[in-house]
């Protein structure tokens, strides 16, 4: 068995191969659904851990504090200690809920982050599921999460989370379209929805890059569009804290409060990483030009550290958002997407159709 | 037992198990979600046909969308208190009558009909193909249609807008 950190291609295979060598196909089939569900579970929860302490020092960066610096050494361990307390704290009945909707909810949004993440690209070869309509998949599956904060708030039974999900639905119907048109600018340049497909068309040059001024614009629009989706802040009416005490999740203790806690910068890491697949190259390599010394010494970083460094640059830009920003009223945030973004976006595609007939993008 | 086949009647088992909840829960969003997962398995089936479009379509804009929308004017429209009466005995007859006699023709239909296996060549379902489909004017083009729900649509949108204003 070959192992390259290049292309896990052929790793994938061998496992396949001898999978299928010591059992039926039906079983082998089974034993590789429960792998990569265990490699998603581990994945999941790191990224949800590593991503909560991020937060928190970026957050204490920007207000020139030092945030968390007890447990371990600068305070890395302070987001397991934070798990363990949630694991052990007691979940409270709510005596007037619907409690079957109301114990339903946070597993609604878990489940859509999960079914998302499994159209994600990490490496050549390492990637769950390869659909042709890779990019209408991801956008499809991320809409049903705003059904369990729809529910969350109505079962609460609680007018500061009916406020909070009304305030959520409301804001994740508009913005989906924003989200759906600016990648849909992409899709027109690469001529195809499958994510393998996109990743492959940037192999001579990033979307950003190559794409002109509307890829621009449309990553642009993209990043607001999808800070709104998933209700971080300054989008994060649904949950805002001076008014509404916590929002659509107030009535939820302990780990099921946890869910939407690890749902939210779950949700955060899947749309940086749809930026990073669709505008920035995927798991490509930053190159200049052909055949230079510089593009053959980035040629050996692996993919998988191109990949998360990416993603993690998109996703402190989104903490630098958050923690830069003042909240956004109600009307002002549907006006900006429906009298500025939409509008800008519509432009930008026909500007993108015409670029892309006339064969003026490189 | 393959496990295309397993899956087949996962799906079938879910879609129908969700499908008569939806109709009997006395409690309104329960009926909702209910529905939803009827919705998100029926797309399971589409998937495991390898259709994968229609699988997106349905889950964008029918569990995606449309039960969205139906959790959201429950949510501004009903207390949480609130549940439906039981329907009279005579409703429940006539109901399940006419629900019988709708299977029964769909059975019936279903039977009648010769499917063979046919050995040709799956046809390409790629976004480009369905696209320039949707646009043609030709042969199976669904220009015409297409150009008349849009103004089916925008007349919706209009009439919306009209009934929601304020007066003055």
């Amino acid at each position: 068995m070959t192992f390259n950190i290049y292309d896990f291609t052929e790793l994938t295979r061998s496992i396949d191969d001898g999978l299928k060598a010591v059992m039926s196909p039906g079983w082998a089939l089974f034993t590789e659904l429960v792998l990569i569900g265990l490699v998603f579970l581990i994945l999941y929860a790191l990224i949800g851990l590593f991503l909560v302490y991020a937060e928190r020092k970026v957050c204490a960066f920007i207000q020139n504090r030092l945030g968390p610096n007890r447990v371990g050494p600068v305070g890395i361990f302070q987001t397991i200690a934070d798990l363990i307390k949630l694991l052990m704290k007691e979940l409270i009945p709510i005596k007037n809920a619907d409690k079957l909707l109301f114990n339903i909810a946070p597993f609604i949004v878990i489940i859509a982050s999960f079914m998302a993440i499994a159209a994600i690209p990490f490496a050549k070869g390492l990637h769950a599921i390869d659909f042709n309509i890779g990019i209408f998949y991801v956008i499809a599956v991320s809409s049903l999460g705003v059904v369990g904060i729809l529910l969350a708030g109505w079962s609460s039974n609680s007018k500061y989370s009916l406020i909070g999900a009304m305030r959520s639905g409301a804001q994740v119907i508009s913005y989906e379209l924003s989200v759906g048109l600016s990648l849909l600018t992409i899709v027109v340049f690469a001529g195809t929805m499958q994510l393998s497909g996109i990743i492959e068309s940037q192999a001579n040059g990033w979307w950003i890059f190559k794409g002109h001024i509307p890829a621009m614009v449309a990553f642009v629009v993209f990043l607001i569009a999808s800070t709104a989706e998933t209700n971080r802040g300054p989008f994060d009416l649904a949950e805002a804290e001076s008014e509404l005490t916590a929002g659509f999740h107030t009535e939820y203790s302990g780990i099921k409060f946890a869910f939407f806690f690890l749902a939210e910068f779950m949700n955060m890491f899947i749309v940086a990483s749809m930026a990073v697949t669709i505008f920035l190259g995927g798991w490509m390599p930053l190159h200049f030009g052909t055949g230079n010394l510089f593009n053959h010494i980035m040629d050996f970083i692996p993919p998988l550290v191109w990949f998360f460094g990416k993603t993690f640059v998109v996703i402190y830009i989104m903490m630098w958002f958050k923690w830069t920003f003042p909240r956004l009223r109600i009307d002002q945030l549907l006006t900006l997407e429906w009298k500025y973004l939409l509008p800008i976006n519509l432009f930008n595609i026909l500007f993108v159709a015409f670029l892309t007939l006339m064969g003026w993008h490189f | 037992m393959g496990a295309n086949v397993f899956m087949f009647y996962l799906f079938s088992a879910t879609i129908l198990f969700f499908a008569l909840l939806a109709v009997t829960s006395r409690r309104i969003l329960r009926a909702a979600v209910f529905l939803l997962f009827a919705l998100v398995a029926t797309s399971g089936l589409y998937f495991l046909l390898q259709y994968q479009f229609l699988a997106g379509v349905q889950l964008a804009l029918y569990a995606g969308g449309i039960v969205v929308l139906i959790i959201f004017s429950i949510l501004l429209t009903h207390h949480i208190s609130h549940k439906f009466e039981r329907p009279p005995v005579m409703k429940l007859f006539s109901g399940l009558l006419v629900a019988a006699i709708g299977a029964a023709v769909t059975v019936f239909s279903i039977a009648d009909y010769p499917f063979k296996a046919s050995a040709a060549l799956p046809i390409d379902t790629d976004m480009r193909v369905i696209g320039l489909q949707l646009m043609g004017t030709g042969k199976n083009g669904y220009a015409l249609p297409f150009e008349v729900i849009s103004i089916l649509l925008l007349a919706a949108m209009i009439g919306a807008i009209v009934i929601a204003k304020k007066k003055n």
